[in-house]
């Protein structure tokens, strides 16, 4: 177990340093900082003195030794655009969005899941031919699209819902919360909806394909056979059954929710880390950019690692520090 | 004569499609005495383990029992509302699978599931039910059951999972055990010793057994009659030395040519030529008579009924009527 931990947290420290270099690499070939920063002005000697000042004469291995270094204190430099240390404006960015990626993937989850098992059981209600066919719809909408109907509906024509921002906010410590006040939760719920309506279809379609392929097999068979009920035929040994991938697959969708969410966070005009890279990709802001990228890089990573500890605790087939079959 | 067991008249199974109905199993009638072991015989197809699913309840849709009865000591339950057919299910009627590898719940240890089985059908609690398990456990030879109780299904082998199965279909003392194929997906070495098993354990329990299997062998040591089914239809059904040593059925004697011995000299089995019809083209008269090497003319117009002869046997064939008849 604690050997299997240990391979996976390297293979993720290769996996950052490779997308470190990549990040690295921004700085270089996009454009030259010392251009973007003394403008034309600037005399010949003054750039090389910045050039030397801020180490860009160094071999690359030695710099991006430092870039790793000051990433990994958290330290990505200054925002060229803002003129505030890139990681200040992250942390304060990166509420907002982790609440919209936390209530939009849950939605997704329950919902998903639920009316993936649904539709299985019910394989030749109407109600599941329904909900099958409007799943389509979710599938194959682009998320601006869905982001601008609801919009129109619910905050347009039925004035239920605010159509953009997060409402007011509440400090709890470092973390600025939407969810405490009601304007807040309102706020929420539109954009939630938008970004979660794809993962939804997604997870549901996943949970039904699966668990029609579990109901198939011997052991539900046997299940049956032994005369356990229905409940627990169902729920208690289908289902788990049908886990594993859907643990992958949520996994994985939670990590693009959190990256992908930039376009929700446009249409909604949402205060989170996925706006400011829109900003930041307008005004070349390459120190943002690059954090940016880390950032994603790095949930994406632990999002893998958490989903395969879970695998093991799901499927005790992969136990492997137990004897395999003894005899 | 006792009442049985299990009474089945008349049994008929039907699969609607689009293109008509196909009927899998027509009248079938026998019964099985209480302790009895009765085997069912016949090639892939044949219906046999569809008689087997057609008592127990669990014919896969969209198929049903079309028309017919089954009765278990003179209770009818092929009419039971689905909840009362599940409490019948392990608790009256076990039933054991081809596959022991896939008949279990990977994800659940061997504890998890007998205590479950044997919580749906007795007032047991935890700890009693555990105790039960692990005698069961005992009593089907797996060693050192008190410690592999806790082993997940594939820390065994596949000799050891069969009994486990077979401790999962006995666990809530059924008195009558559907075994369909149990040893077709084991080793040859280990055959026997499951065989063995289950007619030993269902004696001492005074279960009767439906033994489902295409091989004549098995039947030949095991059973007391055998049921010999051919295209959905039962041919023959007699004691099983009778029928052995003196097949009435055309069908029946090219099975028993099938099987090769050991005393007789021969380069070639017999082999009875062509192949079973498909059910959308049974020919019209008896279901075997174009394969039929002593078919006459009425047995290609007129189906056969079953006809009683003396010794408890049943034979449906114009051939035997007709020596009958004249003898």
């Amino acid at each position: 177990m604690i050997a299997y931990v240990l391979r996976r947290i390297v293979q993720s420290v290769l996996v950052m340093l490779v997308v470190a270099l990549v990040s690295f690499s921004l700085f270089r070939f996009v454009g030259d900082p010392v251009a973007t920063m003394m403008g034309q002005e600037a005399s010949q000697a003054d750039r090389e003195a910045l050039r030397d000042r801020l180490g860009l004469n160094d071999p690359v291995i030695v710099q991006f030794a430092g870039y790793i270094a000051r990433a990994a204190s958290g330290d990505f430099g200054i925002s060229y655009r803002l003129q505030q240390p890139v990681m200040e404006l992250i942390l304060s960015r990166l509420p907002a969005t982790l609440e919209l990626a936390l209530i939009s993937g849950t939605l997704a989850f329950v919902f998903g899941v639920g009316l993936g098992v649904y539709t299985a059981l019910n394989r030749r209600g109407w109600l599941s031919g329904t909900i099958m066919t409007v799943s389509l719809v979710g599938v194959s909408l682009p998320t601006f699209l869905i982001g601008v109907l609801l919009i129109w509906v619910f905050a347009v024509e039925l004035q239920w819902l605010p159509s953009f921002g997060r409402g007011e906010t509440v400090d709890v410590g470092p973390w600025r919360t939407g969810l405490l006040t009601p304007s807040g939760r309102a706020s929420i719920v539109l954009p939630a909806i938008t970004l979660g309506l794809y993962q939804m279809t997604l997870i549901m379609r996943l949970v039904r394909a699966e668990m029609l392929e579990v109901l198939r097999t011997d052991y539900i068979k046997f299940a049956r056979a032994r005369g356990l009920s229905d409940r627990a035929v169902n729920f208690g040994h289908a289902l788990k059954n049908t886990l594993v991938p859907v643990i992958t697959i949520t996994g994985l969708q939670l990590g693009s929710i959190i990256a992908f969410a930039i376009i929700t966070e446009t249409v909604f005009q949402w205060p989170g880390v996925g706006a400011l890279f829109i900003n930041s990709v307008q005004f070349v802001d390459i120190p943002v950019m690059a954090a940016y990228l880390m950032l994603i890089a790095l949930i994406f990573v632990v999002i893998n690692l958490v989903v395969d500890l879970l695998y093991y605790a799901v499927d005790p087939r992969l136990r492997l520090d137990r004897a395999a079959a003894r005899h | 004569m006792t009442e049985p067991l299990l009474s089945v008249r008349d049994l008929r199974v039907e699969f609607p499609n689009r293109r008509g109905t196909l009927t899998a199993l027509d009248g079938i009638s026998f019964d099985i005495a209480p302790g009895e072991v009765l085997g069912m015989v016949g090639e892939s197809g044949a219906g046999k383990s569809l008689t087997g699913a057609a008592i127990i309840g669990l014919l896969e849709p969209p198929g049903r029992i079309a028309g017919g009865e089954i009765r278990l000591k003179g209770q009818r339950i092929d009419t039971l509302s689905p909840e009362q057919m599940r409490r019948i299910r392990g608790k009256r009627i076990g039933m054991v699978f081809q596959d022991p590898l896939t008949s279990l719940n990977p994800l659940y240890t061997v504890a998890q599931q007998l205590v479950e089985t044997i919580r749906t059908h007795m007032p047991l609690s935890e700890v009693d039910a555990r105790k039960r398990a692990i005698a069961l456990l005992d009593r089907v030879g797996i060693p050192a059951a008190a410690r592999r109780i806790d082993d997940y299904p594939h820390h065994f082998s596949g000799g050891m999972r069969q009994r486990v199965v077979i401790a999962l279909a006995l666990c809530a003392e059924p008195e009558l055990v559907i075994a369909d194929e149990p040893t077709t997906a084991l080793d040859v070495s280990v055959q026997a010793q499951i065989i063995d098993l289950i007619k030993e354990i269902c004696a001492e329990r005074g279960a009767a057994v439906m033994l489902i299997t295409h091989d004549m062998g098995v039947i030949a040591e095991t059973a007391d009659r055998v049921a010999v089914l051919y295209a959905g239809r039962l041919a023959e059904i007699g004691p099983v030395r009778d029928v052995i040593l003196d097949a009435a059925h055309p069908y029946t004697r090219g099975l028993m040519g099938s099987i090769p011995t050991l005393t007789q000299e021969s380069d070639r089995l017999v082999q009875i030529p062509g192949a079973m019809p498909r059910l959308s083209s049974i020919p019209t008269g008896c279901a075997f008579n174009p394969r039929c090497p002593e078919a006459f003319d009425r047995c290609r117009t007129e189906r056969p009924v079953p006809l009683d002869r003396p010794g408890g046997r049943q034979v449906a064939c114009w051939l035997a009527a007709k020596e009958s008849a004249h003898g």
